[in-house]
């Protein structure tokens, strides 16, 4: 009790010193007595499991230990996003894992955004039809585990399509699409890639060597994106003081597309187109039966759940923005993109923050359809090679972990500037 | 798929909850059944039949080793293990032994804390192609899709026979042979690879089984064996030396049908110690004298378990092989009992 309290209680109570009984009757003390009771009992808990760990691995003769990182893996991997062959580690096999990992949240991600923006949108849709539709497809497929859309995915990709050798032959039973260059077969779908004749090599970053070409790629397409931001924002400068918006249409395009398109010429970019040869098609970029049903099965299922995630935002904004809008002359569409959505992200960007996390905890069903991601190499068969179960299911909990914690982080920030600036 | 995660996380959590890792007989005993790991269904060494008894090889020698303890040999509880969750489950107690195709390596044996009690079947890894592939070697296969199951041996051999014969391979992990069967029939792979004995049972149950052949390589050494913890020793001879009792039955030409009839005596000191009526071997880890007369009546010796399950009698039809006795230019030995 401070002084200042004192002087405002008409009563105060007369000042005890301390006693131990208080730490159990006075309210004062008994929540702090508790919590520190719990926390003992935590700890003790704690204790016991590592204690109680310890002492088994000794009883079985197991030592605790990471070395098997460093021994050869000798099991080959599928999809291999950086050099990877049998001869190298089993910490090099779970970096390929966490790598297809990512590859497949990032995927997973993107189409389920876009498709959950769309039926979320879409179901408020006033036309009856289009706004069932989205109720049948969010209903139907978040009300269904996602392991069996995967299932399905796989099956129908593996079942239903025709095999390489249907595609031989001068009249063969079927054929690649689009002027020879997409092939669907039941071992997966394989499109062109973009090769150049002038490569400029790779670049060692740590255990990974990212291609310098493509590096500087994105690098020249982020530039290209940064200035149109600025002609943009000059436009609106120009527009806030004289009442009339510049023409900014062609030096966008011309910005955005210009350098890349220039990069590419000067590299002789091409495009390599998958032809069979041998028992498969070879050539262009192999996109894996079990990545499409990964891709799928987890991209369509969360964008169930997104749908409903934005349909919530939006009905979330008052209806009288909408009228207000529409009374400024705005057409449906506009007040949508520029009143409402705006709005509604505040509310949108947490929840889909846990959806982004349930997506790339998902990946780990990969094993269902044979998806190497970091579950199926790590903890699969890493573990089963050397046997190492606590070792390697700890250090899986620590690399989700720490994937979590990084998207989650970087939507945070994100989420702190869309939310409602207060002044 | 999930299941073997939850049973990684299981393993895991069993080593921190502490199983009682000795005296494993007095555990089936108590329980009065016999825990038994097999393979999630492989035709003719462990898959349920239509009246969902467990019926097979390997199946047979758990049929056997119950019969040992507690002269029932259905008193087993059959637990289908994935090449991913065998060692998980035998390593926490779920099963009390395996008896389904695993491979005795070195590193199993000393690095997983494992012990192999023998070889039940000497078998070698192989390839099976559709017919109208063309393929008649497996040199052949340059550049071919490829079936494993994941977890196993066989992926660590495919890798090297590729790789030493500088070919490149598309390898398309699954979980169980079922799944296998799924995709290589409907042509997502073009070639299965595993054990030959696995690939003929696999093949048996295909409905053209002739459509399909077993490529002439055998690319690896693969002995399957019965597995126990370590640290038992009484345990890890219980099932040792009834596996050798039905080998060495099976020399002496001791049947299901004379067994009978010869425990009550014969003119061979061997088969009177075999089967209890001199010495009194049960004894010494804990069962009766008894206990090879009942192993041995319960399936018969291991050529009649082999004959009824997977034998040339059978749709399955392996050859004994590596797996005749050694009289018989095979490599089934068991050591005296004596």
């Amino acid at each position: 009790m401070s002084t200042t309290s004192d002087l405002r209680t008409k009563s105060a109570p007369p000042k005890r010193s301390f006693e131990l009984s208080m730490l159990l009757y006075d309210q004062r003390y008994r929540s702090i007595t508790i919590q520190v009771f719990f926390l003992f009992l935590l700890m003790l808990f704690a204790a016991w499991l590592i204690d109680n760990t310890v002492n088994n691995l000794r009883a079985l003769g197991r030592d605790f230990s990471f070395a098997f990182l460093n021994a050869p893996a000798g099991y080959d991997i599928s999809q291999r996003p950086i050099e990877y062959n049998s001869q190298m580690t089993h910490g090099r096999a779970a970096l390929v894992g966490l790598l297809n990992t990512l590859i497949l949240a990032v995927m997973a991600c993107v189409l389920a955004t876009v498709l959950g923006v769309i039926a979320g949108v879409l179901r408020l849709s006033n036309n009856w039809i289009v706004g069932r539709l989205m109720t049948v497809y969010v209903e139907v497929f978040r009300n269904i585990p996602t392991l069996l859309w995967i299932l399905i995915f796989g099956a129908i990709m593996t079942e239903a399509m025709p095999a390489p050798s249907a595609f031989r032959g001068d009249d063969p039973a079927s054929r690649m699409l689009f002027n020879d260059a997409v092939a669907i077969t039941n071992r997966g779908v394989w499109v062109p890639s973009i090769m150049f004749l002038r490569d400029l090599g790779y670049f060692q970053l740590g255990p990974v060597a990212p291609s310098i070409t493509w590096v500087l790629a994105i690098a020249i397409v982020a530039a290209g994106i940064w200035a149109n931001k600025k002609l943009i924002d000059h436009a609106t400068r120009v527009q806030n003081a004289t009442g009339v918006r510049p023409k900014t249409w062609w030096k966008s395009i011309l910005i955005l597309l210009g350098p890349i398109a220039l990069y590419f010429f000067a590299l002789g970019a091409h495009l390599e187109y998958p032809e069979l040869r041998g028992f498969n098609f070879a050539g262009g970029t192999h996109l894996r039966n079990s990545l499409i049903a990964m891709w799928l099965g987890l991209g369509i299922y969360t964008g169930a759940f997104i749908a409903e995630i934005v349909r919530a935002g939006i009905l979330a904004i008052n209806k009288g923005q909408t009228e207000a809008a529409f009374a400024l002359g705005l057409q449906p569409g506009k007040t949508m993109r520029l009143v409402i959505l705006p709005q509604a992200l505040r509310v949108i960007i947490p929840p889909l923050i846990s959806n982004y996390l349930n997506i790339t905890k998902n990946t780990s069903l990969g094993l269902a359809v044979g998806y190497m991601d970091l579950r199926s190499t790590l903890g699969g068969i890493t573990i089963n090679q050397t046997g190492r179960e606590l070792e390697g299911m700890l250090l899986m909990m620590l690399i989700y972990l720490a994937i979590s914690l990084a998207i989650s982080g970087a939507m945070n920030v994100y989420n702190s500037r869309v939310k409602l600036k207060e002044r | 798929m999930k299941k073997s995660v939850l049973l990684g996380a299981f393993a895991a959590s069993a080593l921190v909850a502490g199983m009682a890792q000795a005296q494993t007989l007095q555990t089936v005993l108590d329980r009065g059944e016999l825990n038994c790991g097999v393979s999630t269904g492989l035709a003719g060494f462990s898959a349920p039949d239509a009246n969902g008894v467990w019926q097979g090889f390997d199946v047979d020698k758990c049929r056997a080793i119950a019969a040992a303890i507690f002269d029932d040999p259905m008193a087993v509880n059959f637990v289908p293990t994935t090449g991913q969750t065998r060692f998980s489950a035998l390593a926490s107690g779920e099963v009390d032994m395996l008896a389904r195709n695993t491979t005795w390596t070195f590193a199993r044996d000393i690095d997983l804390n494992l012990t192999f009690v023998g070889t039940n079947y000497y078998d070698g890894q192989g390839f099976m192609v559709p017919r109208d592939l063309g393929v008649s070697s497996a040199t052949e296969l340059d550049g071919a899709t490829v079936c494993i199951q994941t977890g196993t041996t066989t992926e660590l051999n495919l890798a090297d026979y590729f790789r030493a014969n500088g070919m490149s391979y598309e390898p398309v992990p699954i979980e169980t042979n079922a799944e296998a069967q799924q995709q290589y029939l409907a042509g997502a792979c073009d070639v299965y690879t595993t054990d030959v004995s696995g690939l003929a049972a696999t093949r048996a149950s295909f409905a053209d089984p002739g459509e399909h052949v077993i490529l002439p390589e055998v690319i690896s050494k693969e002995p399957l064996g019965l597995v126990v913890r370590d640290g038992d020793k009484q345990w890890e001879g219980i099932v040792r030396w009834t596996l050798m009792a039905l080998i060495a039955a099976e020399e002496l030409g001791v049947t299901s049908a004379n067994v009978a009839e010869m425990a009550e005596g014969s003119d061979s000191p061997e088969i009177n110690r075999l089967l209890g009526s001199e010495g009194d071997f049960g004894a010494m880890f804990g069962l009766d004298s008894d206990w090879a007369v009942r192993a041995i009546a319960a399936r018969g010796n291991y050529g009649e378990i082999f004959a009824a399950n997977i034998g040339e009698q059978t749709p399955i039809g392996l050859a004994r092989g590596l797996n005749a006795q050694w009289t018989q230019g095979g490599l089934m030995y068991a050591p005296p009992f004596r």
